[in-house]
């Protein structure tokens, strides 16, 4: 018995109501799913499961959220009303509540000729070939924690970009839970750039009643055809009750550019992992994040970067500034296989421990198997700079703010990463209004 | 006789458990320049640290009054905002935070304490503007981060900007000659005579004779092993000059 058997008993007693929601590209791998979380041993992982040390999913899974797999009730207007930190960034907007996807309205006519920016059930039914070419592509399906947002999922997020298609504007996805009652949420996100085409996208996450608790189970799967340009934000505004485990994967085929920023603002338990797979010639990553922990907040970024081919760029930068009790982890690793010499791969992690009691657990990896490369990573946790303190303070300003805006200078290099118009300043805003405490009505938010 | 400025009385105060200042007495009136010098050790930047609230060192007894404000008792901003001012002898590199950001938020912290509106923006620059003329502060370095980048004579002519700009009744000149040419020491000496009035005051400290030939002292004091040893016109300074340290050494032999 462990976290898995309740999902697996749902799926075996709601199998139908499960493949009703979405149409054959999604429903044709269930059941794989289900033989794989049936065998002996399958389980998730724990904190003896290497790689997750300081965050234990099976814990994660194990309370019984309930799953909405019969689509009762679920509250379409909110995703009018809500307003989200970042408002009118983009037209282009949606919200997907719990697991159900929702444009804005009149969407389907502002999208530039060509674009796709669905529901993962509804594309599911309606151009099956062109998600079925894609879906499952990226993703590890032999993974437990994969396999069982496959085996569950009803809806989500589908956007294709045509090749040689560029949107000039920001697609906007605003990630909302609401339910009067724990709610377990299992979402998926496909995203395919064709050949020379050009994405950006802001995901944002929210929770609508903070005293409710939620679990959101995500699989990100983004596919970068040749040369294609893709810019993503995502930002984390969630309530201290929820958890979340999200996986990211990322393919990207010859001379792509991806950039990546994974913000947390406030959350309950976050753990995020990004796989990318650099898989052409002259393919660039760039992987960025940022948490601010406080409170009993916990925050877990577990990046790999495989570079499989020549020629290919990846830098990685994350910091993290901890207060009071929260923890956080960073895992990175860059792996160079024997086919992609000629590699430049860098990794930065940097944090800054704000209060005596909170904790910062990180490991960076190298595993390079080729001569020909320029690697780096590094690693350093520490305190506020009291030099600079002092001399800010010698100069009149306060201790508090002092402090505040030494924090926000610390994350200024990983707010300059995100290009997205518009964005750059929104986010320096958000994150100074984190650090003086006065982010939306947030209850995990204090004055570092 | 003009009001006292600064009394000092019996400071003493220790770093890591070691005691470095033995009992200071400094008193220092309106519209003096006092010099403080002293050979290595002797507890010159000391002072001017317990003076500015330095967390790094602890006051073991005695007490410093500013226009009668018992300082010792005030945190290092209150201590701005009562009107003195430090300038580092390592002005620190604060990256990520722009020049502007910073003195923004020093100018409008103690117009807050002084109960008076924040600056708007165009104040401010218009400020920021006039007071940059007086050290000759390039335009370029107001829209970089704090000291970073700058050279040794651009941060040591940026601690002047802020002086300027922050007004202060009492200024601690801690080493400002040191990496500077002699062009650029001219040009910060110049910015602290335009900044002097009837009613600042300004103490200098400095190893050398050199820059008390641009800024004028009205006394010189001699610190050594934590005690001011000697006080004189600027006549002591020339005599150090000339003489060096080793007979004031013999004069306080244990």
């Amino acid at each position: 018995m462990n976290a898995l058997t309740q999902y697996i008993d749902l799926y075996d007693s709601a199998r139908q109501a499960i493949h009703a929601s979405g149409g054959d590209p999604l429903n044709s791998m269930r059941d794989g799913c289900r033989r794989i979380l049936g065998m002996d041993g399958a389980g998730l992982p724990t904190k003896h499961t290497e790689g997750f040390e300081k965050t234990s999913i099976e814990d994660m899974f194990a309370p019984d959220y309930g799953v909405n797999v019969n689509r009762i009730g679920i509250p379409v207007d909110i995703a009018a009303t809500f307003r989200c930190d970042v408002p009118n960034l983009s037209t282009l907007q949606a919200t997907v509540v719990n697991d159900k996807f929702i444009p804005s309205a009149g969407l389907d006519d502002k999208l530039p000729s060509g674009i796709r920016f669905m529901s993962l059930a509804h594309a599911s039914k309606e151009m099956p070939d062109v998600v079925s070419r894609y879906y499952g592509s990226a993703a590890t399906l032999g993974d437990e924690s994969v396999a069982l947002n496959t085996m569950m999922v009803q809806d989500g997020v589908f956007i294709h970009i045509p090749r040689g298609v560029r949107s000039d504007k920001a697609l906007q996805l605003v990630n909302i839970f609401s339910s009067p009652t724990p709610l377990a949420a299992f979402r998926r996100v496909l995203i395919v750039a064709e050949e020379d085409s050009e994405l950006k996208l802001l995901v944002c996450d929210h929770t609508q009643d903070r005293t409710q608790s939620y679990l959101a189970s995500q699989v990100i799967e983004i596919i970068a055809g040749r040369n294609a340009c893709l810019e993503m934000c995502m930002i984390e505004e969630s309530s201290q009750l929820t958890s979340r485990y999200s996986r990211m994967f990322v393919k990207q085929e010859q001379g792509s550019n991806v950039t990546i920023n994974n913000t947390t603002l406030t959350c309950g338990t976050s753990r995020n992992d990004f796989d990318v797979e650099l898989a052409g010639e002259h393919c660039e990553c760039h992987l960025s994040g940022m948490a601010i922990g406080s409170g009993h907040m916990h925050i877990d970024n577990d990046t790999s970067v495989f570079h499989r081919a020549p020629r290919c760029k990846s830098n990685q930068l994350f910091k993290y500034v901890l207060d009071e009790e929260s923890d956080g982890a960073f895992e990175g690793s860059i792996t160079v296989t024997p086919s992609a010499p000629y590699t430049e791969a860098y990794q930065s992690n940097r944090n800054i421990l704000a209060s005596g009691s909170a904790r910062m657990h990180c490991k960076p990896q190298l595993i390079i198997n080729n001569d020909e490369v320029k690697c780096s990573h590094g690693a350093t946790t520490g305190q506020i700079d009291e030099d600079a303190l002092f001399y800010m303070r010698s100069r009149g300003i306060s201790e508090e703010e002092g402090r505040r805006m030494l924090m926000q200078a610390f994350m200024i290099d990983v707010i300059d990463t995100v290009r997205i118009p518009g964005l750059q300043d929104r986010l320096r805003h958000l994150v100074d209004r984190r650090f003086s405490g006065s982010l939306g009505n947030c209850e995990t938010c204090r004055t570092i | 006789m003009s009001d006292i400025l600064l009394e000092v009385r019996d400071l003493h105060a220790s770093v890591e458990g070691k005691e470095i200042l033995k009992g200071v007495n400094l008193t220092i009136r309106e519209g003096e320049v006092h010099a403080i010098m002293g050979p290595n050790g002797s507890g010159k930047s000391t002072l001017s640290g317990v003076l500015a609230g330095n967390p790094a060192y602890t006051v073991t007894s005695g007490d410093a009054r500013l226009h009668g404000v018992e300082l010792l008792d005030l945190p290092p901003e209150t201590r701005s905002h009562e009107g003195l001012f430090l300038s580092f002898q390592y002005p620190v590199e604060i990256p990520g935070v722009s020049m502007v950001n910073f003195m923004r938020a020093a100018v409008n912290a103690k117009r807050k304490y002084l109960n008076e509106e924040p600056l708007s923006a165009s104040e401010f620059l218009k400020l920021m503007r006039q007071k940059r003329e007086i050290v000759e502060l390039d335009n370029k370095l107001a829209s970089r981060s704090v000291n970073e980048g700058f050279s040794g004579g651009e941060k040591k002519r940026n601690e002047i900007f802020q002086m300027a700009v922050l007004e202060p009744r009492l200024a601690i000149l801690d080493e400002t000659d040191s990496g500077l040419d002699i062009d650029a020491l001219r040009v910060v000496a110049g910015g602290v005579n335009k900044l002097k009035t009837s009613k600042n005051a300004t103490i200098v400290i400095t190893h050398y004779q050199r820059l008390l030939d641009y800024i004028k002292p009205d006394f010189v004091h001699i610190l050594y092993k934590g005690r001011i040893v000697k006080t004189g016109g600027p006549e002591l300074a020339l005599e150090l000059e000339e003489r060096g340290y080793d007979w004031i050494k013999e004069e306080n032999k244990d």
